[in-house]
């Protein structure tokens, strides 16, 4: 497998503290990798690092093989909250990035319209982000996410604000999308049970400042199904972590 | 006309206290009047204002329209160096600390003392007036832009960045539709600034407007046909503000929408629907 994205020993200081130390990550081409660690281990410090937001102390931000640190415009980033725009439809928030990128209104639709279905929002088009749901909301963000373009994703907790039974589902639905979408993406979560269902690999984030110590690979075939969650080998990996984070 | 702009509706009490009010004073003021209370030529009772209103309505048509041009053109310029301004002070935060201070030292500058300035430095015609609607227009709609502008969702921002977006991107799809809300509350203060600026400005030198008309009645004693103008004055303030107010309800339809109560709308994923099986 080919490596897409890659991290070199990444230092990330504010105001001559290190909130990230030494990290060194990897995501391959179709690989859902998690990174997992408690609040403040500098998860979303290294994603704005590798989204070209921030730019590292020490370190290198690799994408196929170049070098790209502190440039932006290149992956995809979503946040945990879904910032979709409140005085755009549904069809101008999600191809906002088409528009960025110098395409017409009209061909942006055009061609954001067609996701529609996939993304659970057939016949939203024209709503406005008021009038969503929560969960129709975070499948926007991740709409307008993908169609940035880019074959490497970061999710900043995609789905933490969404309530337990929205989460299920959505659960569900994204690891069957993902794999019609054949993206790449690396995503930060707190959520334990979501780590493991979700990840093929997992990194695990902790300390202050935050290292990346540990590295678990979940070999259950994707796409995986809820009941994964109840089976013993998901308990065995649950255990795992949770003696790796000291809980 | 306008009740479609109410986001409830709003009970009737709402309307019947301030109107009952308002009747009440003008009963008032008719009975002091027609009692002999207060003498006629110091205050006309309410009927002679209005049939005043009826007699000279061809004159202060004629004047208003004077006085509306150069409100119009005076917010017109106002609008346009308060956004013009506002994006290059949030662009450039120099030009915020450079500028800033001056804006709102020019609001202390009190606008009856200035207007006879620029009367003398650009003549009797419509300028001093346009001049000094600006004056005191400019502040608050550059401030409302200000402010908004300055409010944006910094992760939103962030987002944008991400996206690759350049600033101007940024100012199209983010700052300045945020903005539209604040840019209307300053409207809304500012078009009354804009009508009594206009009229301030003719008092002091003119010879067409609403201002000179006025004072042209004041030192004719003709109290009734001043009253009028008063009356006029305000109506056209009142009519503005709820012009602006419909604007503003035109200009963001997104507002007037509500979420769909249930949370699984839309929840049918045509595609491929995945059905959880339940475990007995």
């Amino acid at each position: 497998m080919k490596t897409i994205l890659e991290t070199k020993s990444i230092t990330k200081k504010y105001q001559g503290r290190a909130v990230i130390e030494d990290i060194s990550i990897r995501l391959q081409e179709g690989e859902l990798v998690g990174l997992l660690g408690i609040s403040g281990s500098g998860k979303s410090t290294l994603f704005n690092v590798v989204s070209g937001l921030l730019m590292p102390e020490q370190g290198k931000v690799l994408l196929e093989g170049e070098d790209v640190t502190g440039k932006t415009g290149l992956v995809s980033y979503m946040q945990q909250k879904d910032l979709l725009l409140p005085h755009k439809t549904v069809i101008d928030n999600v191809s906002l990035p088409l528009l960025l990128k110098g395409i017409n209104k009209k061909e942006a639709r055009a061609q954001a319209s067609a996701y529609l279905p996939q993304f659970g929002l057939e016949g939203k088009a024209d709503k406005y982000p008021g009038q969503l749901s929560g969960g129709m909301r975070q499948r926007a963000a991740l709409l307008r996410t993908h169609l940035f373009g880019s074959h490497v994703a970061l999710l900043d907790e995609p789905f933490s604000a969404l309530d337990a039974l929205t989460k299920r589902r959505i659960h569900e639905w994204y690891l069957e999308l993902m794999g019609h979408l054949g993206m790449s993406t690396l995503f930060i979560t707190h959520d334990i049970d979501e780590a493991i269902l979700l990840s093929d690999r997992l990194y695990i984030m902790t300390g202050i400042p935050g290292r990346v110590e540990h590295e678990i690979i979940i070999s259950e075939k994707r796409p995986r199904h809820l009941e994964f969650n109840t089976t013993e080998s998901f308990l065995n990996y649950k255990k795992e972590i949770l003696e790796l984070l000291h809980l | 006309m306008f009740s479609v702009l109410r986001k409830k509706p709003a009970s009737i009490s709402d309307r019947v206290y301030p109107a009952a009010i308002i009747v009440g004073l003008v009963l008032l003021w008719q009975l002091l009047s027609v009692s002999g209370a207060v003498p006629e030529f110091m205050l006309p009772s309410p009927l002679q204002v209005l049939a005043a209103f009826k007699n000279s309505l061809p004159e202060l048509m004629f004047h208003s329209r004077i006085t509306l041009t150069e409100a119009f053109a005076g917010l017109g310029v106002s609008i346009l160096l308060a956004f013009v301004l506002a994006t290059a002070m949030d662009h450039f935060s120099w030009l915020y600390r450079a500028f800033f201070p001056l804006m709102v030292i020019s609001q202390t500058i009190p606008t009856v003392a200035i207007a006879p300035l620029l009367v003398l430095w650009m003549g009797y015609g419509m300028l001093p007036k346009i001049a000094l609607i600006v004056l005191v227009c400019f502040f608050p709609l550059a401030v409302a832009l200000l402010d908004s502008f300055r409010s944006s969702d910094p992760d939103l921002i962030n987002l944008m960045r991400a996206m690759g977006a350049g600033p101007s991107q940024i100012f199209r799809h983010v700052k300045w539709p945020a903005a539209i809300s604040g840019f209307f509350s300053g409207l809304k203060i500012s078009v009354s600034y804009a009508i009594v600026g206009a009229v301030i400005a003719e008092w002091l030198g003119g010879n067409e407007g609403l201002g000179v008309y006025m004072i042209r009645v004041k030192r004719s004693y003709s109290f009734d046909k001043m009253f009028a103008v008063i009356l006029l004055i305000m109506l056209i303030s009142l009519l503005l503000i709820r012009l602006t107010v419909w604007l503003e309800y035109l200009a963001t339809p997104w507002r007037r929408v509500r979420q769909e109560d249930d949370n699984n709308a839309g929840w049918d994923i045509a595609d491929k629907p995945v059905v959880h099986k339940v475990k007995k």
